[in-house]
């Protein structure tokens, strides 16, 4: 039987347990997405403002492709 | 890092109302921004019924939402050589003509949050990455198995923190098999495990994104208590993880 690399069963665990707080529901998350960039890429405190939505980021694999496109779409202005 | 922890003494922890949770029976109000600037209100005007430049602030706005659309296009494209050109401008003009739609329809919930094109962007790019994972799993059957099991099962002679996530995830799968309903097993391991996107699996079970996150997050959920309950935790942190730019 094949052995993997120990990141690798960390990133598995990560990603079978998720972030374990509290974070937004996937509507809401896109509700507030592009706030979120903005105070993102200006370099203030996007998380404080929007609390919930960097562990929904981290739990929700397509939430998670929508902000980094969204960022380096708008970064790339 | 992700942390395994033995916790002396340890007992279920009641977990606490999540934002998700309370989401559930109310509307979460986070504190808004400042309303939007002139360039925003502008388009907002120029969009609305009757404004008398509204066909070409329109035609100006697809043409924005068009190249959103291409430029999330082309950065999944070495993910899906299968997809040519001619569909990819398909696709990028059908996820602009709905996102177009969408934000018409949307207008007056748009609050100067941000500007006004950062607001429509978001919805070009969710059309487009819509279509894109759509048009990829076409015609194939979504793995529910977890490809990952054999690979998980092993680890016994890793060495440190290595063996003992490996001895973390064998107890995960257990409890996946013991706690978990067959749904919630079905949706956590095509998501979390093989990679299906949430939404494609949305559209094959006739259910929404949203939901399908709901059952995804009860999973975990279930699975962190059976973790306490057996005085284990497994920390995320984050800042800094893979999944965060």
């Amino acid at each position: 039987m094949s052995e993997i690399p120990g990141h690798d069963y960390n990133h598995l665990a990560k990603r079978l347990l998720g972030p374990g707080e509290p974070e937004l529901t996937c509507e809401e998350c896109f509700e507030h997405l592009d706030r979120y960039v903005e105070l993102e890429l200006s370099g203030q405190d996007a998380d404080a403002a929007i609390p919930g939505m960097a562990p929904h980021l981290m739990g929700c694999p397509a939430c998670g492709e929508d902000h980094r496109s969204l960022r380096d779409l708008v970064s790339s202005e | 890092m992700p942390v395994l922890t033995e916790i002396p003494g340890a007992t279920v922890e009641p977990a606490a109302e999540s934002l998700f949770e309370s989401a559930m029976s109310q509307r979460v109000d986070l504190p808004q921004a400042p309303g939007p600037d002139a360039e925003s209100r502008a388009w907002v005007v120029a969009l609305r019924d009757g404004a008398p430049d509204r066909e070409d602030a329109t035609r100006r706005l697809h043409d924005l939402l068009l190249r959103a659309a291409r430029f999330e296009i082309n950065r999944r494209r070495a993910s899906h050589p299968h997809l040519r050109g001619g569909d990819l401008d398909d696709l990028a003009n059908q996820a602009a003509n709905d996102a177009l739609l969408a934000i018409l329809r949307k207008l007056s919930t748009y609050r100067g949050d941000s500007r006004f094109t950062t607001w429509a962007y978001k919805f070009a790019l969710l059309e487009a990455a819509v279509r894109v994972r759509r048009r990829a799993w076409q015609g194939k059957e979504l793995p529910i198995e977890p490809a990952h099991w054999s690979v998980m099962a092993d680890g016994g002679d890793s060495p440190g923190q290595a063996a003992e996530d490996a001895e973390l995830l064998e107890f995960i799968k257990d409890a996946m098999r013991t706690e978990l309903s067959a749904h919630q097993r079905e949706v956590l391991v095509a998501v979390a495990l093989n990679d299906v996107p949430i939404d494609v699996l949305a559209d094959r079970l006739d259910t929404t994104r949203g939901a399908l996150y709901k059952t995804i997050h009860d999973a975990r959920k279930k699975l962190r208590s059976h973790l306490a309950a057996a005085s284990l935790r497994f920390e995320t942190e984050l800042e800094g993880s893979g999944d965060r730019p």
